[in-house]
């Protein structure tokens, strides 16, 4: 008889993706759903996904989940794990709505040591309105409002927001992967595993930053995406273990 | 219990806030309300349950709001005017995704920074909803330190109650004023009704989604259509006003806050030289207490309304008379408090001019 290798997490809803082909927001979902699964958090897990192009999260990962204004997850996050201090909470959020409308609300969150998640997803560009420039957009790279190039003197450069949420007392790990490939998508699932764990041990407040591939606005195939991610996008923003205080009592 | 104390209108808010059930406050530093807040983080660190947060900024201190009210806890933010604004985004979210939650506004000058004097500016944005989109929040006016202790009490009753933003909207003035309250009973917040709607992981029922992102058209407007049949039901249910000397007035007075209470001093002075005026003070000032309009007596033809603004509740006093009598208006913006000596002077000229 064959063996079951691979199967749908039963926290993944069995239904069709509207994401565009190759982004990377789907894989993402399916490791956190695999995650919760593993864990076994299921009930008592609360998301919170952020206005941009995983908006729609909650069609697809079957946990309880409260939609955010654009930039505010982790405000939110904040009310829901500060009244409910059992439960899992966690963010989900592009580099638009954490790295620029909502850097407020996130470096003050790492900082209070909330026992959060956020789920930091970097694809370079605003997907949902239509691949305009990013905090996070590269020198140079291409996007809707950066039609010559992001450029240092007219757009400053990207914004490494994780490294400055490193340099808050109260986040006690970060770390940044991607979707790229098979292992990175392993070490992806095992990061958030990870975060999720912290969170359950009390620890403060963790973040995985994902470099996540968005085809259709980068204007490259699938294919190109994930090397240019290996090429470009990581050389700016190296996979590393960020900072890491999770075995410190 | 309930007992009667001496306490400054921001302290009435917050106690009577706590004793309602409130275990959740997050603000924003501003004057004149920074008595609340700092009232609130010695109450609730008092509390086992209670959680008190300084936020960096009214825009997450209303977004921390809306968590806590999603995951079920009575919850509240108070801030002045610029810090109003702030907030208005997530007013409307709170609106839009049905969420009960307390905000009080100590309204001061304006425009822009304006100053810390007690101002009524801040009316159309409160009861036009107060942020973006085709909806309204229930606003309440207190015009006495009781009424700080008791209309927050009901402020949380009726955010529970019709799944809605309530705003208290006083000024410095009423937030400063130290009055003789009798403060509420506690309500246990564990003994309150269930909310059978909030998040708190979905264990042993299916998973609950809370948004406001309505991506199909006939959707968001069945949605909108939803929310005005709860307007309509609010606005039987709750609408408040008090009338005073009513009985025989030929000019009435409409203030609400502390305007109301300077129109009392006003009409006392002016009935002591014998002019016949009385007083009809809005309590709600969304729902617009129209029906107490349409139940003045006919010999009312004089309407003055007074504010410390340039006209705002006049549009809603002109709108519930639909055409009736003539309708006069004296205001100041904010800043200096205007007196009762000078509305008496304005009712007496007015009396005079209109040969009543
Ligand atoms: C206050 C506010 N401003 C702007 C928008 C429009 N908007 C929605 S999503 C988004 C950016 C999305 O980009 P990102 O956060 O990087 O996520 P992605 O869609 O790329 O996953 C913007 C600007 C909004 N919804 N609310």
């Amino acid at each position: 008889m064959a063996k079951l290798v691979f199967k749908r997490p039963k926290t993944l809803k069995q239904v069709i993706s509207h994401y565009c082909p190759g982004c990377g927001h789907g894989i993402i979902h399916r490791l956190i759903a695999e995650v919760i699964e593993d864990l076994d958090i299921g009930e008592k897990t609360i998301g919170v996904p952020p206005a941009g192009c995983a908006v729609l999260a909650y069609n697809y990962i079957d946990v309880d989940m409260a939609e955010a204004a654009h930039g505010r997850a982790t405000a939110v996050a904040t009310g829901i794990k500060r009244i409910l201090p059992d439960r899992i909470v966690f963010a989900y959020q592009g580099d638009g709505d954490m790295a620029a409308i909502g850097t407020a609300e996130t470096i003050h969150a790492a900082n209070r040591g909330e026992n959060i998640t956020c789920i930091f997803v970097n694809n370079g560009v605003y997907g949902m309105t239509g691949g305009q420039m990013a905090p996070t957009t590269i020198l140079g790279q291409l996007s809707t409002t950066t039609p010559g190039g992001r450029d240092m003197a007219r757009d400053g450069g990207p914004l490494d927001l994780s490294e400055m949420l490193a340099l808050t007392s109260g986040s006690v790990y970060i770390e940044r992967t991607a979707v790229n490939s098979p292992k990175n998508v392993r070490r992806t699932k095992k990061a958030i595993a990870k975060a999720f764990k912290s969170q359950m041990a009390n620890r403060g407040f963790s973040l995985v930053e994902i470099l996540s591939p968005c085809p259709t606005n980068w204007k490259m195939s699938p294919v190109d995406s994930h090397r240019w991610i290996d090429k470009v996008a990581a050389s700016v923003f190296p996979l590393r273990v960020i900072k890491d205080k999770t075995e410190e009592s | 219990m309930s007992e009667k104390v001496l306490m400054r209108g921001t302290h009435v808010v917050a106690e009577a806030a706590v004793r309602a059930g409130c275990r959740f406050y997050a603000g924003y530093p501003i004057t004149p309300q920074n008595e609340l807040p700092e009232y609130m983080s010695d109450a609730m660190a008092r509390l086992e349950d209670g959680t008190f947060i300084q936020a960096e900024s009214e825009l997450a201190a209303i977004n921390m709001v809306i968590g806590a009210s999603i995951a079920g806890a009575r919850a509240m933010t108070s801030s002045s005017s610029p810090g109003i604004s702030l907030k208005q985004e997530g007013f409307s979210f709170l609106a839009a995704q049905e969420l009960p939650a307390v905000i009080v506004n100590i309204m001061r000058g304006s425009p822009g920074l304006g100053n810390i004097a007690p101002s009524q500016g801040d009316y159309f944005q409160a009861t036009r909803g107060g942020g973006h989109g085709d909806y309204r929040s229930i606003v309440l006016a207190p015009a006495s330190g009781q009424e700080m202790a008791d209309l927050t009490r009901k402020a949380f009753d009726y955010a529970d109650r019709y799944r809605i933003p309530v705003m208290i909207l006083a000024d410095g003035m009423m937030g400063q004023m130290m009055e003789p309250v009798l403060l509420p009973e506690s309500i246990d917040p564990r003994k309150l009704p269930p909310k059978p709607w909030i998040l708190n992981g979905a264990k042993g029922r299916p998973s609950r989604v809370i948004k406001s992102l309505l991506l199909d058209p006939s959707v968001e407007e069945a949605h909108n259509w939803k929310l005005v049949r709860k307007h309509e039901m609010i606005g039987r249910e709750i609408s408040d006003a008090e009338t005073d000397l009513m009985d025989d007035a030929r000019i009435a007075v409409i203030a609400y806050g502390t305007a109301a209470r300077i129109a009392k001093g006003a009409i006392k002075r002016v009935r002591e030289t014998g002019l016949k005026v009385g007083l009809l003070r809005p309590v709600t000032l969304w729902p617009f207490p129209e029906k107490v309009f349409r139940g003045l007596d006919e010999s009312v033809e004089n309407f003055l309304v007074f504010e410390m603004s340039t006209g705002q509740m006049l549009e809603d006093v002109k709108l519930s008379l639909a055409g009736r009598g003539e309708v006069h208006f004296y205001g100041r913006p904010g800043g200096p408090i205007p007196t009762p000596d000078e509305v008496a002077k304005v009712i007496s000229r007015l009396y005079h001019r209109q040969k009543l």
